[in-house]
């Protein structure tokens, strides 16, 4: 029990990482590399915000996710529309992308420096313990936890009962196809990669509460938004909700059990498994 | 054309430049490398970089360093080497052979050093190391002649926290039963290493031990398990974020213990600035002397030109290398770097951590290995041959 909850609370806080990359993978076709970046941005905006004007992170998140969709939507604007508008496959503005979306990173890890500072930025909220079944747990992964359910929950219903989400959908399964019956793509790639953004900048808000940042950690998110990604199969939530959930629970499963030290050769063996086995992703199709 | 006009431009700039340098005696170049990115540079912002940051200020302030009757205003030039090896060897030799560099700054953390010890080697520059801790000073000593450490080694580290632990059992103020874990990395594994076999010489039960990796989002699992084995003392041989996240993670089981220590950040500010009054009690790795003279002056003018306050570890020791640099500047009054790197070895300096002098291993012997918050400051608890370490107090819950 204690470890199918512990579980759950670390699948949270991996969907929080990674359900703004499906977007932005999926949709917008954008391998976007600085992903772990806009995540620490979100969680400085929270410290910032939480020393500075005594401001709840709950409260925070209300700030960051428009700010941080317009700031998404001007990155696709202006660094990445010339990038599809030239790419003439799939596999070139991919490789376009990632190379410009790395370059990002760097650009955004010298800025956070630069107003931030290079130190590590934390904070206490809500650091006490809750106990759920006879065992204690941090009430500030549990909140997350369920900011996390909620933001899978409200992404998943919109996708699926919304004439926005059923355009995105249809331009994740086939741009072409999709212009083809009237959606404008370049206008929703954008909308999509800004959601993607601010869904991975609300996750950092979240994540601030109980992870110690620093302007440089972001590649550790962007590296396991990747596996998680890719596990789940391109562009489909719920495949990557189950990569999360999978995620945690062997992680939490191989850290109890066996040995902590052995949560990282899991999560990558998995991986492997995962790419020898279904290399379209849980959720994938098959490329026709 | 355009290249033409930019090449004139610069041509005509040296040669300002070089009138005007011929007013006013050269500055001294000392090149400075360390993490400002990378998973090393939140250590770095705390440790290192503010105290080049003080020194320059202060020593231009009073008109430089004086080298042959001259007084010499000290210019800096800084490289972030991403908290890459291989980028700390290129940076080391860019600022040796381009920036002619007199003097380069030894850079961060001891694995970064360790990995810098043969460049500064073969190009003849001192390496006075301040956040460096090794049990191999001897062998890297007769590799690397110029290499020297200050701020200890890792048997002693471990040893005098066990010490203290063993002090307060046989005074019946704990019991047996110790929980370690350790990052898996060089610095906490060779800890854990040097700890395990400290412990059980000292007659405690080690009850659970473990490692996890750099990095680990989630510590929970290991708290517990630690929890679970109902341990009198929780040691960790831990990173920053770990330390948070070990010490947040004990909050919220309420981990009952007579002794909790952690490692690496323990000692900074920002330590005490989120955990507040449940740091009370918590031991760490380093410590200072909070009531001598020289570090209060030193923490005081720290804030006031850096704006942030300095650690109670690694911070003092740094701007102590840099107080034996010039001094041994100003001392051998010269800046070859040969005759400045043995008037380093042959004398003592006054430091704000106290004399400082070097073994015949390079080697400072005297330095701080295990610190408490006590009453909101980061005191020490013990040493090797530093004064004023106070007694311990037991760790009393986490209100």
């Amino acid at each position: 029990m204690d470890i199918l909850i512990t579980g759950l609370l670390l699948s949270g806080t991996y969907a929080l990482m990674a359900l703004g990359l499906t977007l932005q993978y999926g949709v917008a076709r954008i391998m976007n590399l600085a992903n772990g970046e806009m995540l620490v941005a979100g969680g400085f905006a929270a410290f910032a915000l939480y020393t500075g004007a005594g401001l709840s992170p709950l409260l925070t998140l209300f700030l960051v996710a428009p700010v941080a969709y317009i700031v998404n939507w001007a990155i696709y604007q202006i660094m990445l529309r010339p990038l599809v508008k030239r790419a003439r496959s799939r596999g070139e503005l991919e490789q376009d992308a990632i190379l410009t979306t790395f370059g990002l990173s760097f650009v955004m890890v010298g800025l956070m420096v630069w107003f931030f500072g290079g130190d590590y930025f934390n904070y206490s909220y809500l650091a006490r313990g809750v106990v759920i079944m006879g065992d204690n747990y941090g009430l500030n992964r549990v909140v997350a936890f369920l900011c996390s359910v909620v933001l899978c929950l409200g992404l998943y219903l919109w996708l699926n009962h919304s004439k926005a989400g059923m355009a995105m959908r249809a331009v994740s399964v086939s741009p072409q196809s999709a212009q083809l019956v009237g959606i404008n793509v370049p206008r929703l790639s954008a909308r999509a990669f800004a959601l993607g953004g601010a869904v991975t900048a609300v996750g950092g808000v979240v994540i601030s509460t109980f992870l110690t940042l620093d302007a440089s950690t972001g590649v550790v998110f962007t590296m396991k938004a990747l596996i998680i990604v890719i596990m789940g199969g391109v562009g489909d939530v719920r495949g990557t909700i189950l990569a999360a959930v999978i995620l945690g629970m062997v992680e939490t499963i191989v850290a109890t059990l066996i040995d902590p030290g052995l949560t990282l050769a899991a999560a990558y063996a998995l991986f492997i498994l995962i790419l020898l086995f279904r290399p379209q992703g849980l959720f994938g199709k098959k490329p026709a | 054309m355009k290249r033409r006009t930019a090449l004139m431009t610069s041509i005509a700039a040296l040669a300002i430049g070089a009138a005007s340098a011929a007013w006013a005696a050269d500055p001294i170049i000392i090149g400075a490398v360390g993490p400002k990115t990378g998973p090393l540079a939140g250590g770095a912002v705390v440790s290192h970089w503010p105290n080049i940051q003080l020194w320059v200020s202060e020593v231009n302030a009073r008109g430089g360093l004086n080298v042959g009757g001259e007084m010499r205003l000290i210019e800096v030039i800084e490289y972030d080497d991403q908290t890459n090896p291989a980028e700390t060897i290129k940076a080391v030799t860019r600022l040796a052979t381009q920036d002619n560099a007199d003097f380069i700054l030894a850079p961060y953390s001891t694995g970064l050093n360790l990995a810098a010890a043969p460049i500064f080697d073969r190009l003849g520059y001192p390496q006075i190391t301040s956040t460096a801790t090794t049990d191999q000073a001897a062998e890297l000593h007769a590799q690397f002649d110029n290499l020297f450490f200050t701020l200890g080694t890792n048997s002693a580290i471990a040893g005098d926290a066990v010490q203290i632990m063993a002090d307060l059992r046989d005074a019946g103020e704990m019991g047996n039963r110790i929980a370690m874990v350790n990052v898996a990395d060089a610095f906490g594994i060779e800890l854990a290493a040097a700890a395990g076999p400290a412990f059980e010489a000292a007659g405690f039960e080690i009850v659970y031990q473990t490692s996890y990796p750099l990095g680990t989002p989630d510590l929970s699992p290991v708290m517990k398990a630690a929890a679970a084995a109902e341990p009198d003392a929780f040691v960790a041989w831990s990173y920053p974020p770990d330390t948070f996240g070990l010490t947040e993670q004990a909050m919220i089981e309420n981990l009952d213990v007579a002794v909790f220590y952690t490692a690496v950040a323990t000692a900074f500010p920002a330590y005490a600035g989120r955990f507040g009054d449940a740091a009370e009690g918590v031991m760490g790795i380093g410590g200072v002397n909070p009531e001598s003279a020289a570090f209060i002056d030193y923490a005081a003018r720290h804030l006031e030109v850096t704006g942030q306050a300095p650690d109670y570890w690694a911070s003092g020791m740094m701007y102590a290398t840099l107080q034996i640099l010039e001094q041994a500047i100003e001392g051998a009054d010269t800046l070859d770097r040969a005759i400045v790197t043995q008037y380093i070895k042959d004398n003592a300096f006054d430091t704000v951590m106290g004399v400082m002098d070097f073994d015949e291993n390079n080697s400072n012997a005297s330095f701080w290995t295990v610190g408490q918050w006590q009453d909101g400051v980061f005191t020490g608890l013990a040493s090797t041959g530093r004064e004023g370490a106070v007694a311990p107090v037991l760790k009393d819950g986490w209100e």
